[in-house]
């Protein structure tokens, strides 16, 4: 299979979705005449034209206000919000209108949008450009949450949610779209809330997604050296849950960590943990770890940022205190 | 379209009017739940631009919208039933008076917060003109939603595609509880508009004539692919921003009597004559009717709380 780069592979899945369904358009900043900041949109103008993929300025509350108002009007926009850290700035449509209008209309209205964003660290991009904000999504209801790690995910991810009838979250993340990757050619679909279980294990469970998956298989191969089985979890999207799958990897290991790139309080982590040992108790033998960003702001310096964010060193670390072995 | 006449107009106000005296006394009595902000003495607005509007045109309002949504014609029954949080309401008593939502009626929303739902017209406008049918968005807000970000970004978007857009503010002078020239380091509200690239055009908001014509004007400049009109409808709230509030403390009892003198309820009734009186009965009845109807519907499974979270 050709290899093409999480980047390309996101472009291909737009495409695709643009080809197939003449109610999906695209709005958002630099998409059009530049192509996107990150490329993700690179040639889709020449091919749609401007009427379907429509720059606009920078006014993130305007441009996500306006694919609610199409959204209802029958289109399905896909917007996208250049780093996911501008979200803030447009937090009241996202969370009060686009989330809640489902619900809010007594299931009348459906809103099928999906914000395509880019998010996380590692690149020097400082505290306002590095944020991993999926949590913030997650504690209102009303928005689903899509974090591939792969280019082939990303793909298959892209137009399942672009087809979803509900405002769909579509995080990438900054280190992963140069990553190349096998993606199938054509239509490839991966439907939400269906997690992947990378490599089997039978010691301990790491639940992770987005870029701490390409670390974490680092590490994971590196400890089944030292006889340690891990068993690797994609969660891919993180609203719909794959419950099932979680359920069965904590029920064959017996223990947990949790790995993510953002904050722990009230993080992802915290809220997976509450979840296991709400349901599955009996089931533990170790308290849960979890492997996150430290609680303060993304720093600049490369010396800082490597103490913030989650490691393979520290990932290693964080399996062995859960597995109560010598670190 | 031919303006409706002074007795479709009042009919139409009449029955706002009757709406709110009914919502207020349930809220009174502890039987309507939540916040309720009354729009009268603005009765005119609702009732002169709607008139100009196709049921298919798209429409969002404001916390204090009802007015506009039934005027845009939604169902007298499914609104008082969602006010009332029945589940025949048309939201099946999820959204309550502040999330009005009727898609059949190109009504998308009204809002609880303060300027968010022009947006959304914007981006409705932006489809009817990706489709060339014709359609056109109005969105209403007040003065207050003038000094909130989205609604310049949005303003300047509708401009900029040449949206078939009419931004219908109605000036109150009272952004909540403060006078506009403790909240606009401009009060030309027109001027703010109009530096996008639009234009603003101001009109007597307590005459439903007016109103409908400078509205009219605006969607048909719209339809044609002018582009987008900001209106500025002089009115007054004659009561408090919610039913909690006397609407006493931060305006003058003369300001508020000369207001009311000035009603367009009061103005429409003395031009029309004595079957003004008629028409605001039947209106009143109407809407007694439709209370008791409302107040007889089942109210929503509680089941269904926890469900349509998702399509």
């Amino acid at each position: 299979m050709r290899e093409i780069t999480f980047a390309q592979a996101c472009n291909e899945a737009l495409r695709h979705e643009l080809q197939r369904d003449s109610s999906v358009f695209m709005i958002g900043e630099d998409i059009a005449h530049y192509g996107g900041m990150f490329r993700v949109t690179d040639g889709l103008m020449a091919e749609f034209g401007e009427d379907r993929i429509i720059d606009t300025p920078i006014s993130e509350s305007g441009f996500l206000g306006m694919a609610l108002g199409a959204a209802l009007a029958g289109k399905r926009p896909v917007a996208e919000l250049m780093f996911i850290d501008f979200s803030l700035v447009a937090m009241d449509q996202i969370l009060n209108n686009i989330a809640k209008t489902h619900y809010m209309s007594g299931g009348a209205a459906k809103v099928p949008l999906t914000i395509v964003t880019q998010g996380g660290g590692y690149k020097g991009a400082a505290a306002q450009h590095s944020q991993m904000l999926e949590a913030l999504f997650l504690h209102v209801p009303g928005i689903k949450v899509v974090t591939p790690s792969t280019p082939a995910d990303a793909k298959g991810l892209l137009s399942a949610s672009i087809r979803d009838d509900n405002p769909v979250l579509f995080i990438e993340h900054k280190q992963l779209l140069n990553l190349k990757g096998h993606v199938p050619e054509g239509e490839h679909l991966v439907p939400l809330g269906s997690a992947h279980v990378i490599q089997p294990g039978t010691d301990v469970t790491v639940l992770t997604y987005s870029y701490t998956v390409q670390l974490c298989r680092n590490v994971v191969q590196e400890l089944s050296s030292f006889g340690v089985s891990v068993e690797l979890v994609d969660l891919r999207s993180l609203n719909p849950l794959d419950w099932d799958t979680i359920s069965q990897s904590v029920t064959k290991t017996h223990r947990v960590l949790i790995v993510h790139e953002s904050h722990k309080r009230c993080g992802v982590g915290v809220d997976l943990a509450a979840q296991i040992q709400e349901q599955l108790f009996d089931e533990l033998d170790a308290p849960i770890g979890i492997c996150s960003a430290a609680d303060v702001p993304i720093p600049f310096a490369a010396g800082l940022e490597s103490e913030v964010l989650p490691t393979e060193s520290r990932i290693r670390k964080a399996i062995l205190e859960v597995m109560g072995r010598e670190v | 379209m031919e303006s409706p006449s002074a007795e479709s107009f009042l009919r139409q106000m009449a029955t706002l009017q009757a709406l709110e005296r009914e919502l207020t006394t349930l809220s009174q009595s502890g039987r309507l739940r939540g916040s309720l902000h009354l729009a009268q003495g603005q009765e005119a607005v609702p009732a002169g631009a709607c008139a100009a509007l196709q049921p298919s045109d798209y429409l969002t309002a404001t916390y204090r919208g009802h007015g506009y949504v039934l005027a845009k014609g939604c169902s007298l029954d499914g609104v008082l039933a969602e006010i009332l949080g029945k589940a025949t309401g048309l939201a099946c008593g999820k959204g309550g008076k502040m999330h009005l939502f009727d898609l059949s009626h190109g009504l998308l929303g009204t809002n609880g917060i303060v300027g968010a739902g022009v947006g959304s017209v914007v981006g409705a406008a932006l489809t009817a003109k990706m489709d060339r049918n014709g359609r056109v968005g109005l969105t209403v807000f007040g003065d207050g939603a003038i000094n909130q970000g989205h609604v310049h970004e949005a303003m300047n978007m509708a401009a900029l595609y040449q949206l078939p857009v009419i931004f219908l503010c109605e000036n109150n002078l009272y952004a909540e509880m403060t006078p506009l020239h403790r909240s606009h380091g401009n009060v030309n509200l027109l001027e703010r508009a109009s530096s996008y690239g639009m234009d603003a055009i101001q009109v007597d908001g307590n005459d439903p004539f007016k109103v409908y014509e400078v509205v009219k004007k605006a969607v048909d400049l719209g339809r044609s692919g002018g582009g987008p009109t900001f209106i500025e409808a002089l009115t007054y709230r004659t009561v408090g921003h919610y039913q909690a509030d006397a609407g006493t403390s931060y305006r003058t009892l003369e300001e508020i009597e000369e207001w009311r003198q000035n009603s367009p309820i009061k103005r429409l009734s003395a031009r029309i004559g004595p079957d003004a009186e008629k028409i605001i009965d039947e209106a009143d009845e109407l809407v007694h009717e439709a209370v008791e109807r409302a107040l007889g519907s089942p109210d929503p499974d509680p089941a269904t709380a926890l469900q349509g979270v998702f399509a």
